[in-house]
């Protein structure tokens, strides 16, 4: 499903370049569900939002489903973030005036399509939080939040899900929660990528990409 | 995205700052307000002076001297300015020009008039029974003016309306004497109420007397060769079509009496009130036009107010935008977002403003200082001239902020902090 060759990052911060990434090849299959781990700044976070079309490589090629990411404008990445990538970041990013039940609805605003508001109550369902639909995030703890967050990056039933540190500021039961969550998702079928530094949480996907300094360094596969 | 959503999300988030968005509401509600107001005064000025005019009677000439040195300074009032130079002879000869209806001279000033312990400051003019049919008066009591009053230069007095109530009250003030320039005059008759002002000037607040009396008694004023002078004579023309006719006929007349041979050297002007119409009303309209460009400024700063809050705003949820770019809202969604925000402010703003100064100029219109009133009018032509600048100072000041949203790089702005 997603194929990245010989990918580059190079940001420009002020006068200085900063590699962020040099040179990665990955590819990840439909229906995995693979860990990237590293220290910080080993361009981990990079390396998503670039199979997330949230930035684009310097340098390399990008094939998401057969298709060459470079050969798309800004209008077609946003129609793919909406239909094929669900996000889930570490600090949620949920909207913090709407309630959870219109956090889920966002991106069928902008994706189209009928029967927003059952759509989004079956998602907040899958994540087991449906009596919560009409709370706001304030009133919502780290773990609920989080899932709410799932719940949308599921709203418009992608094909792929990108978590970024999704359990970085949870405690270890909600973490524990969310990674089952995220088990069942993916075995229901939803391609899912990992951004970790925990090995715990790694430890319980089928393959561990691990990066430093912006290169893959090792590549486990497990269990199967 | 569909429209009404878009629609939703900019009444939610201008709603969620209730206070922020109603301050920057006011700036659009007074720039607004005070164009509507200022632009109703204009208009309402010139709905008076026409309906004044045609009061004062259609397809009316009126003949007036003008000066043939080409000194026409203008100190005195009215046609004092000019040293007069027509008469009561001339008056007669224009009796035989053919479609004219009447004729009439008419001079005019201001003076006391006083009954027992009440008197008023009216206009007096000195005229002939022509000036009926000229002015459109009807007489409500007793008569107007008449030859024989002329010939033997009666000290008599027709009252306009409001001097005969202001001076009788509900009495009938026929046959009854006022006092004016310490000279008594019996009153013959009393108008019908016209109910008009010419800038301020109540149409009902005259007394008019004979030509000759007025001429002899009240205000005496001399043409240079020493006669008796005739300020201005008017003639009432049967339709529009024959006013050239007249002017023709009466030019004709008044040159052979006065001996000019060179048209150039006239020592007299026949106008049309139409004409003068034309006139007032062009110094009125820009009048209007200078009103609402001040009020215009206004309108300036509200929208460089809107503008500065939408860039607030944006900065404020730049990772709001972060977070509706990363599910998938495209660069238009976000312009559009922001422009109906900014777009929704100055419209309701606008809306206000137009209640608030149609309000204002309903208020103005019931205030009167000295009898001076101020008419004015909203014609739907301004309130939506008001709406149109209103949305388009929205949209023109929301643009740069929201094209600012519409740019971020969604990696930056969910960082943002």
């Amino acid at each position: 499903m997603i194929e990245l060759e010989n990918i580059t990052k190079i940001y420009h911060m002020g006068k200085v370049e900063v590699s962020a990434l040099r040179g990665v090849s990955l590819d990840v299959q439909q229906g995995e569900m693979v860990a990237l781990i590293g220290a910080s700044g080993s361009g981990k976070s990079t390396l998503m939002n670039i199979m997330g079309f949230l930035d684009k490589p310097t340098g390399g090629k990008y094939i998401f489903e057969g298709v060459d990411v470079s050969q798309l404008n800004d209008n077609k990445l946003a129609e793919m973030r909406n239909k094929k990538i669900g996000f889930v970041f570490q600090t949620y990013n949920l909207l913090p005036r709407a309630n959870a039940l219109a956090n889920v609805e966002l991106p069928m605003i902008y994706g189209g399509g009928s029967q927003k508001r059952k759509r989004a109550m079956e998602a907040l369902e899958r994540v087991g939080l449906s009596r919560r639909a009409n709370h706001k995030p304030t009133e919502l703890s780290g773990g609920e939040q989080q899932r709410v967050a799932i719940a949308r990056a599921l709203v418009n039933d992608p094909s792929l899900i990108l978590a970024d540190e999704p359990t970085g500021n949870l405690d270890s039961n909600a973490a524990a929660e969310i990674i089952s969550i995220f088990c069942r998702l993916n075995q229901e079928g939803i391609t899912i990528v990992l951004v970790t530094h925990e090995m715990d949480i790694a430890s319980q996907t089928k393959r561990i990409v691990r990066l430093l300094d912006g290169q893959i360094i090792l590549q486990e596969n497990r269990g199967d | 995205m569909k429209f009404i959503e878009s629609l939703i999300i900019a009444i939610r988030s201008l709603t969620a700052n209730k206070l922020r968005s109603s301050l920057t509401m006011l700036g659009i509600i007074i720039g607004v307000g005070s164009v509507i107001t200022l632009m109703s005064v204009g208009e309402g000025t010139q709905a008076m002076i026409t309906s004044t005019f045609e009061k004062m009677g259609t397809n009316v000439l009126i003949v007036i001297p003008r000066s043939t040195e080409g000194a026409q300074s203008r100190q005195g009032p009215e046609s004092e300015v000019i040293t007069p130079t027509l008469t009561l002879d001339d008056v007669k000869a224009l009796e035989n020009v053919p479609s004219a209806l009447a004729i009439a001279p008419v001079n005019n000033n201001i003076a006391q008039v006083a009954f027992g312990g009440e008197s008023k400051q009216a206009r007096v003019y000195g005229s002939s029974p022509g000036y009926q049919i000229i002015g459109n008066y009807s007489v409500a009591s007793g008569q107007f003016i008449a030859e024989t009053n002329v010939a033997s230069r009666d000290m008599v007095v027709v009252l306009g309306s409001e001097v005969a109530e202001e001076l009788f009250g509900p009495d009938n003030p026929v046959g009854q004497k006022v006092k004016m320039k310490e000279q008594r005059f019996t009153v013959i008759g009393v108008l019908e109420p016209k109910g008009g002002a010419m800038m301020g000037l109540s149409l009902d607040n005259i007394v008019i007397t004979p030509i000759t009396t007025y001429q002899a008694k009240l205000f005496s004023q001399q043409t240079a060769r020493g006669e008796d002078a005739v300020q201005t004579i008017s003639i009432q023309a049967a339709s529009s079509e024959v006013t050239d006719e007249i002017t023709k006929d009466v030019q004709n007349i008044l040159r052979k009496r006065h001996h000019i041979t060179d048209v150039a050297k006239d020592d007299f002007a026949v106008h049309e009130q139409a004409e003068q119409l034309e006139m007032v009303q062009e110094v009125v309209s820009i009048f209007t036009i200078v009103l609402g460009a001040i009020a215009s400024i206004s309108l300036l700063v509200g929208s460089i107010g809107i503008m500065n809050i939408m860039l607030v705003s944006v900065t404020e949820r730049t990772r709001e935008i972060g977070i509706r770019k990363a599910v998938g809202a495209k660069r238009r969604d976000i312009l559009v977002q922001f422009l109906l925000e900014s777009a929704m402010l100055s419209l309701v703003g606008g809306v206000i403003g137009i209640v608030g100064g149609w309000l204002l100029s309903l208020l103005i219109s019931l205030i009167d200082i000295s009898g001076i009133t101020l008419q004015t009018v909203v014609s739907p032509a301004i309130v939506i001239l008001a709406i149109s600048v209103a949305v388009f100072i929205g949209l023109a000041s929301g643009t740069y902020p929201a094209v600012r949203a519409a740019r971020m790089n969604p990696i930056d702005a969910l960082r943002y902090e």
